[in-house]
């Protein structure tokens, strides 16, 4: 048996009866889970069920009505999205967002922009003593790409990349900020069975170098491949929470899958 | 800085060095001298509208700070002109964070109307406070600049400066979109969202660029002051911050060249129109100048029609389409 404690501290996201409504909508109707560290979990549920709100609640885009988030021990209060980032979590979009007229490399060069310091005046003035952090940048984004399979595309504009890859581009810029914790919006959403084969495959290497992974997914064999654990989540609330093969034994699952 | 820039500044300063024995008119020189302190502003307009993907419609209200802080420091408090020209610069990186902070933590394009406003006020503000600014009549005896001892008292001396100013402002430029910084800028252009996720400090950054296009302009106020050494509300009104926006629009805003070429595009336009009318009147066509207005918009239309990534990367994808087809 584990004791709290010990139970705590492997928590590396706690959500605490977190709420958010928009006007006179309840999108998240208190929501508590923890999050294993180095887990993969997945987050599923009907379209509107509030799964994205939750991950812009986490990563300060939106902030909660009510409930709290603890990061690795950390209570977030009204944090900016930046701010976020710089405690160690990363997300992508669920409309991959890329900055579309810099090319593939300099689109992960910005996922170093927290691993790296200079400033406003330096960059302008004094370009020369920079260029170490410069090539080093350059280095590392090139060291990512890789890791992601786009190496050989590193000069293009990542405006040209098929979806497929554009998911994936969009994912090494996440991973090049280093972060503990990914948050994945739907990486499957558009992609044919080979590119969500290659990323399921992805994201399985992404947690063999112990970054727990937490995404939204709406492809069922993709979600039972890979997660620990799946929350289940329909009208703002979680209706299911186990193992793959709990969820899919859930009878309030299977209903609000059925549309019963 | 890329290769690729690092030519065309080389090609510059080798052109800026030619033109005066080039032209050897001091008329021309001095409707260069203008297009320097237009292009200057230019280049700060572009990294805020290009890089950072905001507009200001009161870069002109920057200008004339730094031109008056010009006049006022110097004709009034007897300040040497670079102490006035960078208190210019300081009241302007002051003025433009307390007009930018409440606007640019906004999302969407409220800095445009916010400076719009501001621009107005400005002018004003220079018409009215008259024990200041010395109201609709101005400021006279503007000393002017030295540079290490010479004074720049000729039109050759101030061309040569002005450009070198035009040459430093766009090295700094390109170090700045070439650095992390400007791969931050060009990211929140790009979306806003996805640099803030990857911790870049969106508002801290729209901030920052305003700010410092903000000085850009008011550099190119207090050159204005030195040169003419005489200042009056007129050319500060709200329709100089829409024309500098238009010559970023039309050279092309998403590259600092671009904006570079509609400077120098649109300073020139009205001397190339003067030469038309010259040409008509000896066809013996009557010209009057107030068609200038007509053939000025007819110009800016077409190109925002067929140019609309500006004329500098329009007419790059036309020469490298020509050169295809002679190839073929």
């Amino acid at each position: 048996m584990e004791t709290a404690e010990s139970r705590t501290a492997g928590k590396i996201l706690e959500l605490e009866n977190l709420r958010k409504v928009f006007g006179g909508v309840v999108a998240v109707d208190g929501i508590s889970a923890g999050i294993d560290s180095g887990s993969v979990t997945s987050v599923i549920g009907p379209n509107g069920a509030g799964k994205t709100t939750v991950f812009n609640m986490i990563t300060g885009f939106l902030a909660p009505t009510a409930g709290s988030i603890v990061y690795a021990g950390r209570p977030m209060k009204r944090l900016k999205p930046h701010h976020v980032a710089s405690l160690g979590i990363a997300r992508t979009f669920q409309n991959v967002r890329l900055f579309p007229r810099m090319s593939v490399l300099e689109n992960v060069m910005v996922g170093r922009h927290l691993r790296s310091r200079s400033g406003m005046m330096a960059s302008a003035l004094l370009p020369p003593l920079l260029r170490r952090e410069e090539k080093r940048i350059r280095r590392e984004a090139a060291d990512w790409l890789h890791f992601i399979g786009l190496g050989a595309h590193a000069r293009d504009t990542a405006g040209s990349l098929p979806l497929g890859s554009q998911r994936m581009l969009e994912i090494a810029r996440a991973l090049a900020l280093e972060p503990e914790l990914l948050l994945l919006d739907e990486p499957a959403a558009g992609l044919n069975s080979r590119e969500t084969l290659a990323m399921g495959e992805m994201i399985e290497k992404i947690r063999s170098r112990r970054i727990t992974v937490v995404l939204v997914e709406h492809d069922m064999e993709l979600v039972m491949e890979i997660s620990d654990r799946v929350l289940v989540i329909n009208f703002g609330r979680i209706i299911g929470d186990g193992t793959p093969e709990e969820v899919q034994e859930n009878p309030d699952v299977i209903a609000a899958y059925l549309g019963e | 800085m890329q290769r690729r820039d690092l030519g065309g500044l080389i090609a510059l300063i080798l052109v800026v060095l030619a033109t005066p024995a080039a032209i050897g008119n001091e008329y021309y020189l001095g409707v260069l001298i203008f297009t320097a302190f237009n292009c200057l502003a230019c280049i700060g307009l572009c990294l805020l509208m290009g890089y950072a993907g905001q507009i200001s419609l009161g870069h002109g209200a920057f200008v004339a700070i730094g031109a008056y802080a010009a006049g006022i420091f110097t004709v009034k408090l007897g300040w040497s002109p670079w102490g006035a020209m960078l208190a210019g610069a300081g009241i302007t990186a002051v003025v433009a964070a307390l007009v930018g902070v409440p606007t640019l933590r906004l999302k969407g394009h409220y800095l445009a109307m916010a400076t719009l406003g501001f621009a107005s006020i400005v002018h004003i503000l220079a018409v009215a406070t008259v024990d200041l600014t010395g109201g609709p009549s101005g400021i006279l005896n503007i000393p002017r600049l030295c540079v290490f001892g010479f004074p720049l008292d000729s039109d050759i001396r101030f061309f040569y400066f002005s450009w070198a100013a035009v040459v430093l402002g766009l090295y700094l430029g390109f170090n700045l979109i070439n650095s992390r910084v400007g791969r931050g800028l060009r990211a929140l252009h790009g979306s806003e969202d996805a640099a803030a996720s990857l911790g870049v400090s969106t508002a801290g950054y729209k901030i920052q660029v305003f700010v410092l296009s903000a000085v850009y302009a008011s550099i190119s106020g207090s050159l204005y002051a030195y040169y003419v050494n005489y200042i009056d509300p007129g050319p500060f009104g709200v329709m100089h911050s829409v024309l500098l926006v238009t010559m970023v629009a039309v050279g092309g805003m998403h590259k600092l060249w671009g904006a570079f070429t509609g400077a120098v595009l649109l300073s020139l336009l009205p001397e190339l129109l003067s030469f038309a009318s010259d040409y008509l009147h000896g066809l013996g066509i009557a010209y009057k100048s107030d068609y200038d207005i007509l053939i000025y918009g007819a110009v800016l239309l077409i190109i925002m029609l067929f140019l609309p990534q500006g004329v500098f990367d329009g007419l790059g994808s036309a020469a490298r389409r020509g050169r295809q087809i002679v190839r073929r």
